[in-house]
């Protein structure tokens, strides 16, 4: 052991003469982060996008993205003497001639798979906890930013094999580039080189998909952890833990440990998975013809929701001036993701705006304490939840024995109707929830003893609550919604703005509606005052217990 | 894959009619004729015992005589391809009306069936059930049965033979334990929604190269592991959502559990 | 508590109404209190290392001995390919357990005492802040930005253009679409063949029922010469045979020849190649979006998001007796465009 450190420190002096490594290692080397579950969401995308340029990397080797005809004369019997461009041969030679090519082609995709679902639930857990108040606002824009540039991404690779399914897929994304107004036209002949098909999309894409937006992922990804570290990691609420502190374990050792063993863990996970099942059979597909299609012809699940929004629209089209408004693909398809993304990224601020809250936040809400955006968050999931769905109603319709246009109507109704059920029931669950943490203070838990008194009434004992469950829930923080303003100020002077603070004022009382004041230090010492006066001489021997939680308030 | 150059030249009705022989394949003609609008030999005790089945069993709904009635299609030309591959396959008698015959547990056995065909093929000309020769896949292509299968099939049966949804909650059935007597049956005669393919669009060779590949489907060709029921990225996703962050979420709890 | 803003940090102490809970006592693992426990997590931990270090050579010997010609039939999983098995089980599982003794090597073996860092508001200093405004002030002042209004105006005019010839050179993406988008190779006479056979079809060839794929006769040609597919993915076409009776409305007089009637495979929504026909109700149904045609009424649309119905090519014979297209569609075929009228 210490000939190791004897070794380190001397590497670390000659490189410190170079760079000042060593007042950064020094600030950082025992940095402390907070130790939950939730909070490595984040690193399975991390991960997932590190595994995704290595097998990236690896698949560049023996890709070739032509769309020049070849006749295929591979190790894959079905397909051989079948004319396909070399983008898919490729491909198809990479599954069966390049030792291991299949098991990085399918780790590829699956880490793909995994990169968009373990960033969604990342937001999801930032979202609920509300850790994306300031000062971390910036950084939930990248955060959102990178979901939609992944799904990009996601996309291109999708389609650069140039299989029957895929091919399909950038059929659709050229349909849905001519539904442009004034300009799409001219985009879909910049974009594929003339008329689709043409010969340059594959190799266009190609550049995009392993040059360009790999690039801004990586720059985004280094700049989202250069913030997480200066801003130091979030918390829990918790006994010790308080707006001011971080408590938790250090970089190194630990956090090396955990975090360097759970890089491995997503990794081995991804491997196993790619061993054992089956993605995106490109051989089965067959190359793409423009004139086949197979059923169920589908996008990956991240892709699901704009598709679902395609199958459902009404068929809107209209005619001005000579020139077609293809409302039923610009609408669902570039209108309502651009409205879901600017939501999305602008929400922070729409939330500070409203409540009026502008301080610091590094310890994390409960999401049933912040109830109204808890339950925008369920809602917002609702309706991408039914556009999912109903992205795959064909599939659901074959294996469930539906009907598909049974189906598509009830997504057509459901989106209007759903999403604000859910808001509905997540915001009283979330009132049920907060009732019960004032009970729990208030009375403490019940212990299912019951006793009887002596004058034959029967009470059941409650038990007060621990120090750590009390921190916990004291941790509610309740604040008071924006006053609606008065026309005039007391000199008789209209407000300036009006109509915009009112709204604001209107919005915020929305927010906190419903609230359940956590009690004051004077209730819970009152309430347990009462409780002791009730049984005072029937269970003396009980209240020992009791008496500890009120003087635990009073500082 | 490549088109044929068709021979053009003024010419007289009656070699119009020639050229259209010559083009349509004389090499096939034979195959064609055996299986098409053949006349039925079935001898006569045959032909009453399929007439008793029928009396029993399908004369509900096609009437007495075969001709059809609100609740079943006319069954006179239709010919015996047709009830062995609706009888064969448990799709008739029907249970139930519904948006289509669902395939269920066959009803008769095999001397029944080829009784019932041989009765319904007397009834008017439609085509024979293809012999063991017609279904024969041994001079098949199978890319070009896969070729085939792409442009005329996949498009409702899904890319892997796995079937689909159609309008209605009609569907296209799953291929997998289809016998290649069925797969010729079904495309000659168009069971339910399916379309015809008959012999002069698709000829016995072309019918014999798709029966080839969807064998090949049949056979659980699975070089990348589960194939989650060949769905296409449906099933992907939902297993990501499930069985991988399922695991991964499972890990992450792990680390950040408390040792005692 | 009453409403708190602003960015102080102590928000909390301020109202005094907080309750202070420490942070509880260290709890000691049993390996922290049991030497025989941490030897045992020693000992989990270096077997978990030394089977990892197997595992990887597993996968070289698995590289080098199985050809990815190889397959094994799992029965009700499936024939798998050995190569892409043998490779993803050792490799998957040697990469797992390097992570999993890690993780198990910090939770029962390294320091678990929790530890308490400070935070200190994100913002500079308001000294800070003032030194770095009148640093910019002083640049400003040294530029002459401000007190050069001819200066600034230039510069920002010639900023303002620097883009330009960036984006004009994206011009030559493609060409402009002219009238391409209006057109297809189908022509007066143009003789309809079976796709994949390239067999050209007579009326008496497909029966009541039936479903062709077809495209013209000069595709296969004229693809050659283009050295692309965009031929195809506009011609495409399938023909369907009803009976004449059927048929509810026709385009116009002699659009469909003996029942037989020619549509494009292409759909009017976004573009996919349909043929899902189910000869029973005449239906054309879009395996992407489900958007539904009525061949029998023109292609009309009667379900799903197209809004418009499906182009019919008008057909009729040759003097050989052959079906042919009397001329290219009266529309586009495809997805709607601006231009279009």
């Amino acid at each position: 052991m210490s000939v190791i450190v004897k070794e380190v420190g001397r590497a670390l002096g000659r490189a410190d003469e170079r760079l000042p490594v060593a007042s950064g290692l020094k600030k950082n080397l025992r940095k402390v982060f907070p130790d939950h579950w939730s909070f490595m969401l984040g690193e399975i995308a991390l991960y997932s996008f590190l595994i995704l340029l290595l097998t990236g990397v690896y698949l560049t080797i023996f890709f070739k993205p032509s769309m020049t005809d070849v006749v295929y004369h591979g190790s894959y019997q079905p397909l051989v003497g079948v004319p396909m461009t070399e983008a898919y041969s490729s491909a198809l030679g990479i599954s069966f001639d390049v030792r291991g090519g299949l098991l990085i082609r399918q780790i590829h995709h699956w880490a793909a798979l995994f990169f968009m679902a373990a960033m969604m639930v990342h937001m999801f857990r930032i979202f609920f906890t509300g850790a994306f108040r300031k000062p971390r606002e910036f950084n939930w824009i990248i955060g959102g930013s990178m979901i939609l540039i992944g799904l990009l991404e996601g996309f291109a690779g999708y389609s650069l094999p140039d299989d029957l399914l895929s091919g399909v897929g950038v059929r659709i994304v050229a349909g849905i580039v001519e539904s442009i107004p004034i300009v799409g036209t001219y985009l879909l002949f910049f974009i594929f080189g003339g008329q689709y098909p043409g010969t340059d999309f594959i190799p266009r894409l190609y550049t995009f998909h392993v040059l360009l937006v790999p690039g801004i992922l990586l720059a985004s990804v280094g700049l989202h952890l250069v913030l997480v570290f200066y801003h130091k990691h979030t918390q829990y609420p918790g006994p010790g833990r308080t707006n001011e502190n971080v408590v938790g374990f250090p970089l190194f050792p630990v956090y090396t440990a955990k975090a360097g063993g759970f890089f491995f863990v997503v990794f081995g996970v991804t491997v196993l998975i790619s061993a054992l099942v089956t993605i995106n059979p490109i051989w089965a597909y067959g190359p793409y013809v423009p004139d086949q299609v197979t059923a169920g012809s589908q996008p990956d699940w991240y892709i699901g929701f704009v598709d679902g929004a395609l199958r459902a629209f009404p068929s809107w089209e209209s005619q001005f001036w000579g020139h077609t408004w293809s409302w039923n693909i610009f609408l669902p398809c570039v209108v309502l993701p651009g409205l879901m993304v600017t939501a999305l990224l602008a929400y922070p601020f729409i939330e500070s705006w409203v409540t009026g809250d502008t301080g610091e936040h590094h310890l994390l809400d409960r999401p049933r304490n912040a109830a109204t955006r808890t339950s925008l968050g369920a809602m917002a999931i609702a309706f991408y939840g039914v556009l999912v769905i109903n992205g795959a109603n064909d599939i659901i319709a074959a294996a469930f024995n539906l009907s598909i246009n049974q189906l598509t109507w009830f997504t057509r109704i459901g989106i209007f109707i759903i999403p604000p059920l859910v808001f509905l029931s997540t915001h009283r669950f979330c009132m049920g929830l907060q009732r019960r943490d004032r009970e729990l203070l208030l009375h403490g838990r019940e212990s299912g003893q019951i006793l009887r008194l002596p004058h034959g009434e029967f009470i059941e004992i409650h038990t007060p609550i621990s120090d750590d469950q009390k921190a916990v829930i004291l941790s509610k923080r309740d604040i008071a919604p924006l006053a609606i303003p008065a026309a005039t100020d007391q000199n008789g002077v209209a407000t300036p703005g009006l109509a915009g603070k009112k709204i604001r004022a209107k919005l915020s009382g929305f927010f906190f509606q419903d609230n359940v004041a956590r009690p004051s230090a004077a209730e819970i010492e009152a309430a347990h005052h009462h409780a002791h006066e009730v049984h005072d001489h029937e269970i003396t021997e009980l209240h020992e217990a009791g008496k500890q939680a009120p003087s635990q308030l009073t500082d | 894959m490549t088109s044929t150059s068709v021979r053009r030249h003024k010419a007289t009705g009656l070699v119009v009619l020639l050229a259209g022989l010559v083009t349509t394949g004389i090499g096939y003609a034979a195959v064609t004729s055996t299986a098409e609008a053949s006349v039925p030999q079935a001898s006569q005790g045959q032909l009453d015992q399929g007439h008793q089945i029928f009396l029993e069993g399908c004369a509900t709904c096609h009437g007495l005589a075969a001709q059809g009635s609100s609740d079943g299609p006319s069954l006179i030309g239709v010919g015996a391809a047709a009830v062995d591959f609706q009888v064969s396959t448990g799709r008739m008698p029907l249970a139930a009306p519904d948006n289509q015959a669902p395939q269920k547990a066959v009803v008769y056995t095999a001397d029944q069936i080829s009784a019932l065909a041989a009765y319904v093929a007397s009834l008017g000309p439609g085509p024979s059930i293809p012999s063991a020769s017609d279904v024969s896949t041994t001079d098949a292509e199978l890319a070009e049965g896969g070729v085939l299968f792409r442009t005329n099939c996949a498009q409702c049966h899904n890319f892997a033979g796995r079937g689909g949804a159609l309008s209605d909650g009609k569907y296209a059935p799953s291929m997998m334990n289809a016998t290649p007597t069925q797969m010729y049956e079904a495309m000659l005669t168009g069971p339910q929604n399916m379309p015809v393919f008959n012999d002069k669009t698709m000829p016995p060779a072309q019918k014999q190269a798709i029966i080839k590949y969807i064998k090949n489907l049949q056979q659980a060709q699975a070089p990348g592991g589960l194939a989650l029921g060949s769905y296409g990225p449906v099933t992907e996703g939902v297993f990501i959502w499930t069985a991988g962050i399922g695991a991964l979420l499972a890990a992450a709890v792990w680390i950040g559990a408390k040792v005692r | 508590m009453s409403n708190s803003h602003g960015t102080d940090l102590n928000v909390h102490a301020a109202t005094g109404d907080e309750p202070v809970f420490p942070l509880p006592p260290h709890h000691h693992r049993l390996t922290d209190t049991d030497p025989r426990a941490a030897k045992r997590a020693e000992r989990q931990i270096a077997t978990m290392f030394i089977l990892s270090a197997l595992g990887m050579v597993g996968f070289v010997v698995a590289y080098v001995m199985v050809p990815t010609t190889s397959y094994l039939d799992l029965g009700p999983v499936g024939v798998l390919q050995t190569s892409n098995l043998l490779l993803g089980l050792t490799f998957g599982t040697a990469t797992l357990l390097i992570g999993v003794a890690a993780i198990h090597w910090a939770k029962k073996l390294m320091a678990d005492e929790e530890i308490i860092d400070h935070r200190h508001p994100v913002g500079s200093t308001d000294e800070d802040r003032e030194e770095a405004l009148a640093a910019f002030n002083a640049g400003v002042a040294e530029s002459g930005f401000a007190e050069r209004p001819l200066l600034r105006r230039t510069l920002i005019a010639a900023l303002a253009l620097f883009p330009i010839p960036l984006i004009v050179l994206l011009k030559d993406m493609g060409p402009l679409p002219g009238d391409s988008l209006r057109h297809t190779i189908w022509r007066k006479g143009s003789r309809i063949v079976i796709d994949v056979s390239g067999q050209p079809l007579r009326p008496e060839d497909m029966s009541v029922g039936s479903l062709v794929s077809a495209s013209p006769a000069d595709l296969n040609d004229i693809q050659e010469a283009e050295g692309n597919q965009n031929a195809r993915a506009k011609a495409s076409i399938i023909l369907v045979r009803m009976k004449p009776g059927e048929i509810v409305s026709e385009q116009g007089e002699g659009w469909s020849y003996q029942g037989i009637l020619a549509f494009s495979k292409i759909c009017t929504h976004v573009g996919c190649p349909i043929a899902l026909y189910q000869q029973r109700t005449h239906h054309l149904l879009c395996p992407c979006h489900q958007s539904t045609f009525d061949l029998a009424d023109s292609g009309a649309v009667v379900f799903g998001p197209a809004a418009r119905r499906m182009p019919q090519l008008p057909i009729t014979v040759d003097n050989e007796g052959y079906l042919v297209a009397q001329s290219d569609f009266h529309e586009p075929v495809g997805p709607s465009f601006w231009e279009r009228p």
